[in-house]
C-alpha cells in the first residue's frame, strides 16, 4: 500500500479525532457529574447590583439548606459543594456564568435567579446542555421548559383563592396596578379573567414605570373611580412610595384595601408597618406561618444571618428546593447522576416544606403549593387569615385556553 | 371640578419636589458652571442622613432639616475644595469628575449602612389628610409645598439682599473683574457650592418619608434636576421655579389623562423640542462671557 501525502493526512486527523475528542463518540462521561465523593451545584444569585438585596437572601437561604445537608452525611455519603457565582443583576453575566457553571464546572444542576429577565437569559444554556434550572421565583407562568425546576407561585396559585375572596369581602370593583412589564400584565390577564367569571368589573388600569416612586396620578384616578380594591402588581422600590402614598393621600384600607402579589416581609420592614397595615397578600409562605418546619427554617435563619433578617415567599421555595434536590439525587446511583435523571427522579416527589408538604408536578416541572391569604399588621409582621383548604395544582398556561403545558413539551400553541 | 383642583394641586406637588431638588443645582450650575452630576447623590445623602439622625438619635423629620442641611453643605464643601475647585478652567472635566464622586457616594453609602431599603418616619402630625372646599390634600404635601416656597424665598433674598450674594453674582458675571475688585472667588465658590449641596441634602430628607431610601435613589433625581435646569434656562431662580411648575403641571396632566409611563415620554420629548429651538431654556439672563 503506498502512502502518499493525501492519505497519510486524512488517516492522521481521523486518529486525531479518536483520541484527541473523545465526546465525540462517548455521549455521557457518566461518573463525572459526581467523582471524588462531592457533587457539584452552582449557586447563581446576584450579591451585586440592583436586586442585590433580595437575591442576597436567596443565596443565604440555599448555602443553609446546603450546610444542612451535608451536616447529615450529604447524599448517599456524597458532599455537596456549591460553586458561586455573583451574576451582578445583569441578565448577559447571568448568561455567561450559567454557562461557566455548566460547561466549566460542570454543575449538576443550578439554583438561581430573582427576576424573570435572568431567568429568560439563562434557559438557552440549560436546554441546549440538557442541564437542570432551579427557579425559586413566584413568576408569570406561560413557559413550559424541560430544563428548569420552578418552586415558586404561577398566577392560578396566587390568585384562585384571592380574588373571589376579596369579591366576598369588600366589592367587584377592580382597580389594577402594575410595573410595566410582562409580570403584572400577565397576572392581571389571570384577575381580570376571574373577575369576569365572577360578574366584577375592572374600573382602571394602569403601568407605571419601572422604579418610578410618584403616585399621585394614579391615586387621583383611584380617587375618581372608587374601586372596592386595588390590585397591585407594583414591584420594587415603587411598592414602598405606593404604600406611604396612599396613606398620606388619606385613603383607609379598611374600605379600600390594596391586594398585592408581590408585597412580602421585607417591603414591609422597608416601609414600616404602619404604612403596609390592613393590606392583602397572596403566596404560598409567610414568615408567621406555624409549621414545625417553619419555626425550624426561621430560626437557623436568624441564628445565622441575623436576629432582625427576615424570611419570605421567595426565600422560603429557595430553601426547600436544595432539600427536594437532595431527594431525588438520593434516589438515583452514582454513575447515574445526571441533569436529567435528576428532572426524571424529582417528579412527583415531595417535601414536607415550612410552608406545608409540598410536590414537584409531574407535568409541568412546577410546584403543587398551599397558598395563603395574610393581612399585614402594624409590627411588619403578616396574620394569615386563610389557608387554602387543598394543595393548589400550578397552571402556568391557566389564562390561555386549550395550550397546557405537559411531559412532552407545551401543548396547543 | 373636584378633580381638576386637586389634579392641579398634585402637579404642584410634583412640581416642589422637583423644584426642590433642582434649586441646588441650579445655583452650582447657573453661577459656578460646573455641571454636578454627583447632585443626585447629594439627595441621597441627605435623605440616609435623616434616617441616621432618627435611627441613632432619636431626631424627628422637621428638627433635622437644619443638621441634614449642615452636614451635606459640609460634605459639598470639602468635595468642592479638595477636587473641584482644581477643574473650573477644564468645565468639561467636572462632568467626569463629579460622576466618579457619586459613584463613589454611593458605594460609600452601600458600604456602610447597607444596600437594603431605609425607612424614615413622619411626625404623626403631617402624615394625616385634610379636607378643604371637599377636596382631600396631603398634609405632608402641603408641608412641602410649604417648605419649598421658604427656601426659594430664603435663597433669592441670600442672592439678592446679602454681601455674599452680591459678590458671588459679580463673579457670575465677571470673575477677572470681581477678582481685581478684592473679591475672594476661592471662598464664595466654596461656599456656594456648599449651599447647594445642602438644599439637595434637605431636598432628600423631604422626599425620603414618602418615596423610599436606598443608595441609587439619587440617579432619578439627577435627571430630573437637569431637566429642570435646561429648561428654566442657567443663572435665575425664578426660571428655575417656573420650570419646575410647568413640567409637574404637564407630567400631572398627561399621567392623568394617559398614563405615567407615556406622560414620561411625552415630557421629554417636549424638552428635547424645546432646547433645540430655544438652547437657552426658556428664561435665561443675559450674562456677559
Amino acid at each position: 500500500m503506498a502512502i502518499n501525502r493525501r492519505s497519510f493526512l486524512k488517516g492522521a486527523a481521523g486518529a486525531a479525532a479518536a483520541v484527541g475528542f473523545p465526546h465525540i463518540w462517548v455521549k455521557d462521561l457518566g461518573q463525572a457529574y459526581a467523582s471524588g465523593g462531592e457533587i457539584k451545584v452552582g449557586v447563581l444569585y446576584s450579591l451585586t447590583g440592583t436586586t442585590a438585596v433580595v437575591e442576597k437572601s436567596l443565596h443565604n437561604a440555599t448555602l443553609m439548606a446546603i450546610e444542612e445537608i451535608n451536616a447529615q452525611g450529604g447524599i448517599n455519603g456524597m458532599k455537596i459543594t456549591p460553586i458561586v457565582e455573583d451574576p451582578a443583576s445583569d441578565p448577559a453575566t447571568f448568561s455567561d456564568k450559567a454557562r461557566k457553571l455548566v460547561m466549566g464546572d460542570r454543575c449538576v444542576s443550578v439554583f438561581g435567579s430573582y427576576t424573570s429577565a435572568s431567568r429568560k437569559a439563562v434557559l438557552p444554556v440549560f436546554e441546549k446542555r440538557r442541564n437542570l434550572y432551579w427557579y425559586p421565583t413566584l413568576y408569570e407562568g406561560r413557559e413550559c421548559s424541560k430544563n428548569v425546576i420552578y418552586t415558586g407561585a404561577t398566577p392560578n396559585q396566587q390568585q384562585k383563592d384571592f380574588i373571589p375572596w376579596l369579591t366576598e369581602n369588600f366589592g367587584k370593583r377592580f382597580f389594577l396596578v402594575g410595573s410595566n412589564y410582562i409580570y403584572p400584565k400577565e397576572e392581571n390577564n389571570v384577575c381580570k379573567i376571574l373577575l369576569e367569571q365572577l360578574g366584577g368589573e375592572v374600573v382602571g388600569e394602569e403601568y407605571v414605570p419601572l422604579g418610578h416612586s410618584e403616585f399621585s396620578s394614579v391615586l387621583n384616578k383611584i380617587r375618581d373611580t372608587k374601586p372596592d380594591v386595588i390590585f397591585s402588581t407594583v414591584v420594587g422600590d415603587s411598592v414602598i412610595a405606593l404604600h406611604r402614598q396612599y396613606k398620606s393621600a388619606g385613603f383607609d384600607p379598611e374600605k379600600m384595601p390594596m391586594a398585592s402579589l408581590t408585597t412580602s416581609e421585607v417591603e414591609i420592614a422597608a416601609m414600616g408597618g404602619e404604612y403596609g397595615a390592613g393590606h392583602f397578600t397572596s403566596a404560598p409562605y409567610f414568615m408567621v406561618h406555624e409549621s414545625p418546619e417553619n419555626e425550624k427554617f426561621v430560626e437557623s435563619y436568624k441564628r445565622l444571618y441575623g436576629a432582625d433578617s427576615v424570611t419570605h415567599f421567595v426565600s422560603e421555595p429557595a430553601y426547600f428546593q436544595v432539600h427536594l434536590f437532595k431527594q431525588a439525587v438520593a434516589k438515583l446511583a452514582a454513575s447515574d447522576i445526571s441533569p436529567e435523571n435528576i428532572r426524571d427522579a424529582v417528579q412527583g416527589e415531595e417535601l414536607m416544606a415550612p410552608q406545608g408538604l409540598v410536590g414537584i408536578d409531574g407535568e409541568n416541572l412546577h410546584t403543587n403549593l398551599w397558598p395563603k391569604i395574610a393581612v399585614c399588621q402594624s409590627n411588619g409582621q403578616f396574620k394569615v387569615i386563610k389557608q387554602s383548604a387543598e394543595r393548589v395544582r400550578p397552571l402556568p398556561y391557566w389564562a390561555y385556553q386549550g395550550q397546557s403545558c405537559t411531559a412532552s413539551g407545551l401543548k396547543g400553541a | 371640578m373636584e378633580v381638576f383642583i386637586s389634579q392641579i394641586f398634585t402637579g404642584l406637588s410634583i412640581a416642589s419636589i422637583l423644584l426642590l431638588v433642582a434649586l441646588g443645582l441650579a445655583i452650582i450650575y447657573g453661577s459656578m458652571g460646573v455641571i454636578n452630576l454627583a447632585h443626585g447623590e447629594f439627595v441621597m445623602l441627605g435623605a440616609y442622613a435623616t434616617w441616621f439622625l432618627q435611627q441613632y438619635a432619636g431626631i424627628g423629620l422637621i428638627p433635622s432639616l437644619v443638621l441634614v442641611f449642615l452636614m451635606v453643605g459640609s460634605i459639598g464643601w470639602v468635595i468642592e475644595r479638595g477636587i473641584v475647585r482644581h477643574l473650573y478652567h477644564r468645565p468639561l472635566d467636572t462632568i467626569l469628575a463629579t460622576w466618579g464622586i457619586g459613584i463613589m457616594l454611593q458605594q460609600l453609602v452601600r458600604l456602610t449602612a447597607g444596600a437594603e431599603l431605609r425607612y424614615v418616619e413622619l411626625p404623626e402630625s403631617l402624615s394625616r389628610s385634610v379636607d378643604l372646599l371637599g377636596i382631600n390634600f396631603s398634609v405632608y404635601r402641603l408641608f412641602i409645598l410649604l417648605v419649598t416656597g421658604l427656601l426659594i424665598l430664603l435663597t433669592w433674598l441670600l442672592l439678592m439682599r446679602t454681601e455674599y450674594g452680591t459678590k458671588l453674582r459679580a463673579i457670575t458675571q465677571n470673575r477677572e473683574m470681581a477678582e481685581c475688585s478684592g473679591i475672594d472667588s476661592q471662598r464664595i465658590f466654596g461656599l456656594t457650592f456648599a449651599f447647594g449641596a445642602g438644599l439637595a441634602g434637605v431636598a432628600g430628607s423631604l422626599v425620603a418619608p414618602i418615596k423610599s431610601v436606598s443608595p441609587d435613589m439619587g440617579t432619578h433625581y439627577v435627571v430630573d434636576a437637569f431637566m429642570v435646569v435646561v429648561l428654566g434656562g442657567v443663572g435665575s431662580v425664578a426660571g428655575t421655579a417656573a420650570a419646575s411648575g410647568i413640567l409637574g403641571e404637564v407630567t400631572a396632566g398627561m399621567a392623568y389623562l394617559l398614563n405615567d409611563t407615556l406622560a414620561k415620554v411625552i415630557v421629554f420629548i417636549a424638552v428635547v423640542m424645546l432646547i433645540r429651538f430655544r438652547p437657552q431654556g426658556l428664561f435665561s439672563q443675559l450674562v456677559r462671557k
